[in-house]
């Protein structure tokens, strides 16, 4: 089997404080898998370890069937960060943040080629930001940045997109658009691993949730149609699973 | 004046003085955006343990200046990498370890408080023709590394992470950030001196990105900032016979003050003509499904308060009947 990703009794401590233990998780080309958990159930720290960003302390990691720390072909994978990066004290315009992205298929000290201009355009179109391109990125909406961040990964035009939580913060309108871009990817056959809080406005876009608790995977369901789960969530399961965890959140 | 720039050393000083002009705001950009505008002070402070070895080993102070910055440098990215003190506090070891240690090591020798002096203030006037080699040929590899990794080294100084997944080598960027600093310091400790060298590698870019709304634009005006307050600088003081170094950095300074007004007046245009978003509101999400029964209190699907209303949680999503149909929260 062609696995994109693949994590086999991968453990992740950070400061010697294990988070997650034990988690099994093979994603194949053309999924769209939604990571899903309470808060601090180790999301984050599962994608993180995924991308390389974490070191596993046992088990392995593997991208597009290679050992994540001898992995190279980082243009086949585009991450977008749950927090953009912090405020920085010079301007950077949206093309220029997302063109970074692009380094991924462009050689240092060269200049860029026509083909990375194109990309890079053709990216700021999927995340409608095209007439902003030349806007600070300081001076956007939290909605607006969020999109600029998927347009970033997007730019080097990849086969697996990993999202943290894309619609954290982010205005109804800008989810609907984030909604798009990712239901156009996936029809384009990108592979997408999605962190959520709530499946919301993803919901139909997703064919498979695995859920994470304490750092242990709990649940890994594909589905098969939205309405078969609906008898099946056990009320001992409410505060992790899908969809169910945010409700609490909002009304409080 | 005209007979003054036909002078050797007038032309040396200002060819010096252009090249400083450039290449300080060239890389100083990258430490103005990772918030580390402190670090040439830092390096500067550094510096003098570098001067004071050369004085009082004979050799030349601006290649020992140079060797123990690069030094420095890593020394104060390697701290701040791997998060073993905050950024500040290793630039505060750095500042006070670097001035101490050049003090003691001229104290040691007896002599060279002068000559150092001439480091920590500055003296463009007594630049050699030697001199002026060294230093352009490394303040035109500054540029023209600043310059042509400018993409390189602003996705690394933007978002460290996210440039870990485009395949960026970023330790070695980083590093090379803080030994283009450590060189660029030491070449402009003869033109503005160690003391004002960070000056000139933080107020143009300050003054440029006023005006500029990407990190490129803002580069070339700060460049171009740097350059003029660095020229005009060395006129003024060859005219009047004021300390060139200082008046490099107030003309820097003063070109920030006077454009400010203008700045802020358009930035505060820019604001009030960016287009609200004003997107029609999405229409309520209608759901087409089968409900085999009303909701209500105990009907098995969760509930929760929302307003004036009750939603129920079921399949994923959350919705309250509305009407006909069902509200999508």
């Amino acid at each position: 089997m062609n696995a994109v990703l693949q994590m086999s009794s991968v453990a992740v401590a950070i400061d010697g404080r294990p988070i997650l233990r034990d988690v099994d998780l093979e994603v194949a080309a053309g999924e769209v898998v939604a990571v899903l958990g309470a808060n601090g159930s180790g999301k984050s720290t599962l994608v993180r370890a995924a991308l390389g960003l974490l070191p596993a302390a046992a088990g392995t990691v593997t991208l597009f069937g290679d050992p994540v720390p001898h992995f190279r072909d980082w243009s086949r994978v585009g991450y977008v960060p749950q927090h953009g990066p912090a405020p920085q004290g010079v301007p950077a315009s949206v093309r220029e943040v997302v063109s970074t992205g692009r380094l991924a298929r462009r050689r240092p000290l060269l200049p860029s080629r026509a083909s990375d201009r194109a990309a890079v355009l053709a990216a700021l179109e999927v995340v409608s930001l095209t007439e902003r391109a030349e806007h600070p990125f300081a001076t956007l909406s939290g909605g607006q940045r969020q999109r600029v961040l998927i347009g970033r990964a997007l730019a080097a035009e990849p086969d697996l997109l990993v999202l943290d939580e894309p619609n954290a913060g982010v205005d109804l309108v800008s989810q609907e658009a984030i909604a798009g871009a990712l239901r156009e990817l996936s029809r384009r056959g990108t592979t997408i691993v999605v962190v959520l809080h709530e499946l919301g406005v993803l919901a139909d876009l997703i064919n498979r949730t695995v859920v994470l608790r304490e750092g242990r995977m709990v649940q890994d369901t594909t589905r098969i149609a939205s309405s078969d789960a609906h008898c099946e969530t056990d009320a001992s399961d409410l505060d992790v699973a899908p969809g169910l965890a945010a409700p609490w959140d909002e009304v409080r | 004046m005209l007979d003054l720039l036909d002078v050797a050393f007038v032309q040396r000083a200002l060819l010096a003085a252009a090249l400083t002009g450039l290449a300080a705001p060239a890389i100083g950009i990258y430490l103005v955006q990772r918030r580390l505008s402190l670090m040439g002070d830092g390096i500067g402070h550094v510096c003098v343990t570098g001067v004071a070895l050369g004085l009082i080993t004979g050799t030349s102070p601006t290649l020992t200046a140079i060797a123990i910055a690069i030094v420095g440098a890593v020394l104060i990215e390697t701290v701040r990498a791997t998060g073993k003190a905050s950024g500040d506090v290793a630039l505060a070891l750095l500042f006070y370890g670097g001035i101490a240690g050049g003090l003691f090591l001229v104290s040691i020798a007896g002599t060279g408080a002068l000559a150092l002096q001439s480091y920590l203030f500055g003296s463009i006037t007594t630049v050699s023709s030697a001199d002026l080699w060294v230093n352009g040929v490394l303040a035109v590899i500054v540029i023209a590394l600043a310059v042509a990794l400018q993409p390189v080294l602003f996705s690394v100084a933007h978002d460290e992470d996210f440039a870990r997944t485009t395949g960026l080598r970023v330790g070695f960027y980083n590093v090379l950030i803080s030994v283009l600093a450590a060189v660029t310091v030491s070449l402009s400790m003869r033109t503005v001196g160690l003391l004002l060298v960070s000056a000139l590698m933080v107020i143009p870019v300050a003054t440029a990105q006023q005006f500029a709304r990407g990190f490129r634009t803002t580069m070339l005006g700060a460049m171009t900032a740097g350059l003029l307050a660095a020229v005009s600088g060395v006129l003024v003081s060859t005219e009047v016979d004021v300390a060139p170094g200082a008046t490099i950095v107030l003309i820097a300074l003063g070109g920030f003050a006077v454009t400010a007004p203008a700045g802020m007046l358009l930035q505060r245009r820019r604001r009030a003509r960016v287009p609200f978003d004003m997107p029609v509101p999405p229409e309520p999400l209608q759901v087409e499904e089968d409900h085999r029964h009303q909701h209500g209190p105990g009907c098995g699907h969760l509930a929760v308060e929302h307003g004036d209303h009750i939603d129920y949680i079921h399949d994923g999503h959350r919705h309250a009947v509305h009407g006909g149909h069902y509200d999508e929260h």
